[in-house]
Parts: C-alpha cells; sequence; structure tokens
C-alpha cells in the first residue's frame, strides 16, 4: 500500500482526503501516478502533461525529505515509500502560481498574465 | 420576475452575484474553485444553468468546470487539448521560431443553440469545440494550419485566441481573434478561416497595414446586426459593417484609443462602450479616474460616464472579457478591474454602483438574464 499526500487544490479538486491510499504492485513513480489518476481521473494534466506525460515543471515529488521529482518515472520507489512506512508527497512549488515558468521549461519566458 | 446572474471570473476563483430584475441588490457567492485563476465563465444562452469554466493555475495546469445549476455544484471535465495533426511553429518574443504548446483556456463561448456544444479558445492560439458538454474537446485545426500561422508572434500575455464570436443569422459563420494575429473569418463552421483584419494600422509591426499580425484586444457583435463588428484594438477603436471585410476607425474624439474592453447596448446596436486605458505601458486608466466611455453614434462621438466611478487615485485596468451587459429593458453594464472592483448600471451607464470593492483582480465578467 502507497501513500500519498496530495496538495490543497488537487484535494479538493479530487474530492479526496490529504492522504490517498493506493495499492500498487512494483510501485515507481509512473505506476502511483497512474493509479492515483485512475482512481481520480479529475487529476489528468494536473500533475503530468497530457500530451508528454512528464512532470508538470512546478510540480514536485518529495520523500524521505530527499526531492525525487527528476528521478527516472519507471525507477522503483524506495522500500520505506512501496511498504507505506513513508508518504509520497506531491507538491505545488514555492515558485508557483502565475509566474514564469523555470529557465528552461515548457512556457519560459511567458508572463502568465492576460495584462496585456 | 427574472433574475440577472453575473459570473466573475478572478486571479482566486470564481464569485457567481444575483440580483432581481432591479438590479439594486446582489447576493454574492463565493470563491469558487479559490486560488485558482478564473480566465472566463460563461452560461449557455439556449440554457442559462449550464455554465462552463476555464480553470488553471501555474502549479496544474488547466481544468474545464461545467455545472448545470447554475454554478451551485460543479464538475471537472475533459482537460485534454491536443493539437491536431502536425504541430508547427508560431514565432516566439525574440523573433526565433518556437513550437505550438498548449498554456491555457483563455475564453469559452457556449454555441447559441445547444448546450452540450462549446467553443474553447486557448493559447497557444487554437480554436477547440466540444460536442458533449465539454466531456471531449477537438481542435479546429485549420486555424492553426492558416499559412501564416508561422508568423503569429504572441502579445505579452501569450499567443492567445481570447475572442470568440458566432454569427446568429448565418450558419456556420463566426469569427476569432488572437492576439497578436489579429481577427479570423470563417464560413464554415470553423473548418476554414481567412484574415480579416483590412484596415487595421499597427506602428508596431513593420508593415503597418500587414494581413496579419495586428494585437486586437476584443471584438463584439449585436446580435440584430451580425455584419457590424466593433473591435478594441491594442491602439484603435474599429468597426466594421461589411462582415470584417474592412475596418474603419471611429476613435474620435477619446481621450486615449487604447484599451482591452468594448461592449455593445443590448437594444442599441450603435450605443457601445470602451474603457480607455492610458497607454500600452500604463496599463491603468487616464489621469485617476475610471471613466467608462460611451457612444450612442457607433463610435466617434464619445461621452465619459462618471457617476459612481472613483475620479481620485484611481489606476485600474479593466481586461478584455471584463464587461459585459444585459437585455434587461433598461439595459445593465457591468465591468471589473485589475484591483478587484465589480461596478454595475442599470440604466446603460448613466450611473454606477460598487458590487465587490476587494476581489481578487477580475478577469471576466458576464450577465446572464435567467427566466
Amino acid at each position: 500500500m502507497i501513500r500519498v499526500i496530495l496538495p490543497g487544490q488537487l484535494r479538493t479538486l479530487a474530492g479526496a482526503e490529504r492522504e490517498v491510499q493506493l495499492e500498487v504492485s512494483a510501485p515507481t513513480q509512473r505506476a502511483v501516478l497512474d493509479a492515483l489518476e485512475e482512481r481520480y481521473p479529475m487529476l489528468l494534466g494536473t500533475i503530468r502533461d497530457r500530451v508528454t506525460g512528464r512532470r508538470r515543471p512546478l510540480v514536485r515529488f518529495y520523500a524521505l525529505e530527499e526531492d525525487y521529482s527528476d528521478e527516472e518515472p519507471d525507477a522503483p520507489l524506495p522500500e520505506e515509500v512501496a511498504s507505506g512506512k513513508e508518504p509520497f508527497l506531491i507538491i505545488g512549488a514555492m515558485s508557483g502560481g502565475s509566474t514564469p515558468s523555470p529557465p528552461g521549461r515548457a512556457g519560459e519566458g511567458r508572463t502568465g498574465t492576460p495584462d496585456a | 420576475m427574472s433574475q440577472v446572474r453575473l459570473l466573475v471570473g478572478t486571479r482566486k476563483g470564481a464569485f457567481i452575484f444575483t440580483s432581481d430584475e432591479g438590479r439594486e441588490r446582489w447576493d454574492i457567492t463565493g470563491p469558487h474553485f479559490p486560488g485558482w485563476e478564473i480566465y472566463h465563465l460563461k452560461g449557455s444562452p439556449s440554457d442559462p444553468n449550464r455554465l462552463y469554466a476555464s480553470q488553471s493555475t501555474g502549479w496544474f495546469g488547466q481544468v474545464l468546470q461545467r455545472s448545470d445549476d447554475g454554478g451551485k455544484s460543479w464538475q471537472p471535465v475533459n482537460n485534454d487539448f491536443r493539437y491536431e495533426g502536425e504541430v508547427g511553429p508560431h514565432k516566439w518574443y525574440d523573433g526565433s521560431p518556437h513550437p505550438y504548446e498548449f498554456q491555457r483556456v483563455w475564453h469559452l463561448e457556449p454555441s447559441l443553440h445547444n448546450p452540450d456544444v462549446v467553443y474553447a479558445g486557448v493559447e497557444d492560439a487554437a480554436l477547440f469545440r466540444s460536442d458533449d458538454g465539454g466531456r471531449s474537446w477537438r481542435e479546429l485545426p485549420g486555424l492553426r494550419q492558416h499559412p501564416s500561422a508561422s508568423e503569429w508572434a504572441p502579445g505579452a500575455g501569450g499567443l492567445c485566441l481570447h475572442s470568440i464570436v458566432l454569427d446568429p443569422k448565418t450558419e456556420g459563420r463566426m469569427y476569432i481573434a488572437i492576439s497578436a494575429a489579429g481577427v479570423f473569418k470563417s464560413d464554415d463552421g470553423g473548418e476554414s478561416w481567412k484574415p480579416a483584419n483590412k484596415g487595421l494600422r499597427s506602428a508596431q509591426i513593420p508593415d503597418e497595414d500587414a494581413e496579419v499580425g495586428h494585437c486586437v484586444h476584443h471584438i463584439a457583435m449585436h446580435p440584430s446586426r451580425p455584419d457590424t463588428l466593433f473591435m478594441q484594438k491594442h491602439w484603435d477603436v474599429m468597426r466594421t459593417d461589411d462582415g470584417a471585410e474592412s475596418w474603419q476607425e471611429v476613435s474620435g474624439n477619446l481621450p486615449t484609443d487604447f484599451g482591452f474592453v468594448i461592449d455593445i447596448h443590448a437594444h442599441e446596436p450603435e450605443t457601445i462602450y470602451v474603457v480607455p486605458i492610458t497607454s500600452d505601458q500604463h496599463h491603468f486608466v487616464m489621469d485617476g479616474k475610471l471613466r467608462v466611455y460611451r457612444s450612442r453614434t457607433g463610435g466617434n462621438e464619445w461621452e465619459a460616464l462618471t457617476n459612481g466611478l472613483p475620479q481620485d487615485n484611481c489606476y485600474v485596468n479593466v481586461l478584455r472579457d471584463a464587461m459585459s451587459v444585459d437585455d434587461c429593458e433598461s439595459s445593465g453594464v457591468y465591468f471589473g478591474t485589475s484591483g478587484g472592483q465589480v461596478y454595475a448600471s442599470n440604466d446603460a451607464g448613466d450611473t454606477w454602483q460598487t458590487l465587490a470593492h476587494d476581489l481578487p483582480g477580475v478577469l471576466s465578467v458576464e450577465v446572464q438574464r435567467i427566466p
């Protein structure tokens, strides 16, 4: 059993509790997100881009006080996460909101404002 | 007595205002979708309780919401906006080629006749249509595949398709506007498009009267005269009387002809409203005074409407989708500001009341009359 902690806005969107428990055999980042989106289809596109399948630039994945955001999606998750002892956290990055996307990401240089 | 409902999208959620036809006392609910940017929400003309809302954030991208009960409850619908066929480049800010990438939905335009049919104008500029109430979307790719599309360049807000106008009299005729490409017209329901910018002049582009490349901010049509459209361009207020085959400037005596919104009185197709903004460098109203300008002559001759609006130390903007008119007997006019104020007039702009002082910055305002 995997424990996934959702950020507040996605919890509201999904109508879910803060912690979602998922049964995932051979848990990887991709398998966990697939299972999460299967249970809550309204989360499709909010964590991973609908076209590329890649993590959205301002979403981060943390576990065991480490940043797993840039790990390979098919790499096995740590045993503590796979066993449910420690949660897998999905986080909206501190730099998020309507500010420009980080350098090198899709959307670089966009102002994110309709004021133009 | 019918009810009037105001749908207000802001930088941090949506708010719904309701009143009776007198429009003196308003109830406000919200924020709906707190914390999310609500670029636009709009009701179906054929089923006013069917609403669509575009919800997005920089963190979690685009969500589309639908309500079947006038905004009391909402259901997320499909947010899969996938460009069709080969996805080429447009111009980036620095002039280099940049691939089209879906960013967000700017504008939702429900069909005039079928509540399950709705168009979505998106950034990077493209037009999508749903025939099943938002459960699925398909691009109308003829627009993005227009031969000029590789030359389209974003305005400061992005390469956005922000205006969709459906002709109520000619089946299949529609207009869209893109910043900064201009107006395009279709006579076949959006399958094929032609630029419709003849008469526009923009000093910000190398060829001032180019076929495309103009930063059109908003267009509006009165349903009784679908061949007449009004436009607020980056600079200049324009009109056409031949279905956008040619445009003429009608800025006339406006103190500045930069602005974003333009709208038309519900019963007087030659009465139009704009909110002049100082300049493209100063995105706030002139001289610290919030003034709506009204022309009763279809342009050129304008009068300032100030009764009830702040006339000191006011430095707000009014964005392109943030004005709407109702069709009550005495037509109402509504607009919201970047400072989070919502103003309403129940006498065609002669006097104004403040409906809300302190909302998040307003992105869109749409009014509905509910039987």
